[in-house]
C-alpha cells in the first residue's frame, strides 16, 4: 500500500523533473552560445517575453480569442457528433445509412475545407468558427459510436427485462456505458480544435495565438514566437486536465481511467 | 399462474450458416412449482430462459403464459449467468434499478433495495462499484436485484456458480424461504445435480445440442427441505439415475463436436 503510494507520488514528480532539467539545460546551452540565442531564446527570456506580453501586450486577449473559437466550435460540432455517434452506435440502420457518408468525409483535411466555407459564409467570425466546429465533430462522433458499440449486449438484456424503456435505456446504459469513450472524444476533439484554431488564425488574420505567431514570424522577434507557442501548449495541457477532472467526476465507476 | 413451453426450437444465425441449439422443447411449470434445468454445457439451457424472458423469439414454438392480472408485478426476473450488474452503478443502484425503471420512489426503493442486500449479505457495499467487489459479491447484486424486483416467475440461470460451497448453501436456503413465502414460479439452471435435487419439485435432464428434454424426473422429497441433509438413500438414487443419462449425453456432445 505505502510502496504504491509511493510510486504515485515519484510518478507525479518525474514530469516536472524533466521539465525543469531540460530548461536549465537549454538555458545553459543557449546562453553560452552553443545553440545561437538568436534563434534559440533561453528559456528565461522566453518567460520574461510573456510577462511582457501579458501586462504591456495584449497576450491575454489574443488568448482568449483562441479559447472561445476553440470552445465555441467543439460545442457547436462536438454536440452533434456526440448525438449522431450516438445514434449509429445504437442502432444499425442508422449506422447503415450515415457509415459511407462519414467514412468519404472524415479524412478530407478540414483545414483545406475552408476557402469552401468561406465562399458559403464568408470571411469573418462564421466561416471560422465552422471549420472548427467541422473538425471536432469527427473525433466526437467516431469515439461516441465506438462507446455505444463496446457497451456488452447483457446490459441492454437486463435493462430489458427490467423494464426499461428506451429513454430510460438512453440515460442509464447507453451514455453511462459510452462516457469514458466518449471523453476520449472530447480529449482528442479539444485538440483538434485546438490545432485548426490556431491553423485558422495563422491563414486569417484577425485575432488569436495563431495571429501572434504569424505576426512575432513577420516581424522576426523570435522569443515572441516561443512565447505564443508556449502559451498554446498551456492551452493544451488545460485541455488535458480538463478531461481529466471530467473522468474523475463522471466516471469514478471505472478503474481503468484513473491516470 | 403458470407457464408452458410448447415445441420451441432455435437455430442461431452463425457465419458458417446455422446452429441449431435447440429442437422440440417442450414443458410446463404449474402454479408456485420450482423446476431446474439441467444439462451438458452448451445445450442451450440459457437459450431456454431467454426465450421465456422475452428477450429472444424461438426460431418454432412458443411460450404460452396463464396469468391471472400482473396486479402491478413484472412477469418476470431473470439472474442472469453473466451477472450483468452495470459497472457505473454502485450496489445499491444496481439492486434499485428495476423499481427505478417501474418509477417507484426513491425513498422507497432504496428501503425495499436495503432489505434485500441485507440479505444477500452486501450491506457494508451499498456505496461500492462492482469492480470493487468479487465475482461472488457480484453474483449476489445481482440475485438481490431479481428478488427485489419481485417478479411472478424468477428465472435463475447458475445464480449461485461463483460462490463457495457455504455462502452457497445460505443463498439456496434463502431462496426456498423467498419462493415459498412469496409463492412464485422458478426456472432454476443448474450444472450440479445434487444442487437440482435438493431445490427442485421436478428436474428436467436435457440432451446435448441440439437441445431437448431428455427425462422430466420428479422430485418426491417433501417440504420444507434440509438442505444440509443430503445422503438420504432418494437423494442418491435420484442422483445416480441423472448421473447415468448425463455422463451418455456429455460423452456423445463431446464426441460430436470432434
Ligand atoms: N448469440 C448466439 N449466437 C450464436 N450461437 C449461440 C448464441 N448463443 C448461444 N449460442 C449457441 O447455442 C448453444 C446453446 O447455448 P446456451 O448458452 O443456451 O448453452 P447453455 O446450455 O446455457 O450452456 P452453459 O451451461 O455452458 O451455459 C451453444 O452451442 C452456443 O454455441
Ligand atoms: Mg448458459
Amino acid at each position: 500500500m505505502s510502496r504504491h503510494e509511493m510510486g504515485e507520488k515519484t510518478l507525479l514528480i518525474i514530469p516536472p523533473v524533466i521539465l525543469i532539467a531540460t530548461l536549465g539545460c537549454l538555458e545553459f546551452i543557449t546562453r553560452m552560445e552553443i545553440l545561437p540565442s538568436l534563434f534559440f531564446p533561453p528559456p528565461t527570456v522566453v518567460v520574461s517575453t510573456l510577462y511582457r506580453m501579458t501586462t504591456e501586450g495584449a497576450l491575454l486577449e489574443h488568448l482568449a480569442a483562441t479559447v472561445t473559437r476553440l470552445l465555441t466550435g467543439f460545442v457547436l460540432g462536438g454536440i452533434p457528433g456526440m448525438i449522431l455517434g450516438m445514434m449509429m452506435g445504437w442502432s444499425l440502420p442508422v449506422r447503415r445509412i450515415f457509415d459511407p457518408f462519414i467514412a468519404a468525409l472524415h479524412p478530407v483535411p478540414k483545414i483545406s475545407s475552408l476557402p469552401i466555407i468561406m465562399i458559403i459564409f464568408g470571411i469573418g467570425f462564421v466561416s471560422r468558427t465552422i471549420v472548427v466546429a467541422v473538425a471536432s465533430f469527427f473525433p466526437m462522433l467516431i469515439n461516441t459510436m465506438a462507446g455505444v458499440r463496446q457497451i456488452h449486449p447483457i446490459y441492454f438484456d437486463v435493462a430489458q427485462n427490467c423494464g426499461a424503456s428506451r429513454l430510460q435505456v438512453l440515460r442509464r446504459v447507453v451514455l453511462p456505458g459510452a462516457t469514458p469513450f466518449i471523453l476520449a472524444g472530447v480529449r482528442l476533439g479539444l485538440n483538434v480544435s485546438l490545432s485548426i484554431s490556431l491553423a485558422v488564425e495563422l491563414l486569417l488574420a484577425d485575432k488569436g495565438i495563431g495571429t501572434l505567431i504569424w505576426m512575432a514570424w513577420q516581424t522576426l522577434r523570435i522569443e515572441e514566437l516561443y512565447a505564443t507557442i508556449v502559451t498554446a501548449a498551456a492551452v493544451g495541457i488545460s485541455i488535458r486536465l480538463f478531461v481529466q477532472f471530467l473522468l474523475s467526476r463522471f466516471v469514478p465507476w471505472d478503474s481503468k481511467t484513473r491516470t | 399462474m403458470s407457464f408452458e413451453c410448447r415445441n420451441l426450437a432455435v437455430t442461431y444465425k452463425t457465419q458458417s450458416g446455422g446452429l441449431e441449439a435447440l429442437t422440440d422443447v417442450s414443458f410446463t411449470v404449474s402454479k408456485n412449482e420450482f423446476v431446474c434445468l439441467l444439462g451438458p454445457s452448451g445445450c442451450g439451457k440459457s437459450t431456454i430462459l431467454k426465450i421465456v424472458a422475452g428477450l429472444l423469439d424461438p426460431t418454432a414454438g412458443e411460450v404460452i403464459f396463464q396469468t391471472q392480472g400482473t396486479n402491478g408485478k413484472p412477469l418476470n426476473a431473470m439472474v442472469f449467468q453473466e451477472h450483468g450488474v452495470f459497472p457505473w452503478m454502485n450496489v445499491l443502484e444496481n439492486v434499485a434499478f428495476g423499481l427505478e425503471m417501474r418509477g417507484v420512489g426513491r425513498q422507497e426503493r432504496n428501503e425495499i433495495s436495503h432489505k434485500f442486500i441485507e440479505r444477500v449479505g452486501l450491506a457494508h457495499f451499498e456505496q461500492s462499484y462492482p469492480h470493487e467487489l468479487s465475482v461472488g459479491m457480484r453474483q449476489r447484486v445481482s440475485i438481490a436485484r431479481a428478488f427485489v424486483n419481485d417478479p411472478e416467475i424468477l428465472l435463475m440461470d447458475e445464480p449461485f456458480g461463483s460462490l463457495d460451497a457455504m455462502t452457497k448453501l445460505v443463498m439456496m436456503e434463502e431462496l426456498l424461504r423467498i419462493w415459498s413465502a412469496e409463492k412464485k414460479q422458478v426456472l432454476y439452471v443448474t450444472h450440479d445435480i445434487e444442487e437440482a435435487i435438493l431445490l427442485g419439485d421436478r428436474v428436467l435432464v436435457m440432451t446435448g445440442r441440439p437441445g431437448r428434454i431428455r427425462e422430466d424426473i420428479r422430485i418426491p422429497l417433501p417440504r420444507p427441505r434440509d438442505l444440509r441433509d443430503r445422503d438420504k438413500a432418494e437423494i442418491i438414487e435420484i442422483k445416480e439415475h441423472i448421473w447415468t443419462i448425463l455422463e451418455e449425453e456429455v460423452r456423445s456432445s463431446l464426441e460430436g463436436s470432434q
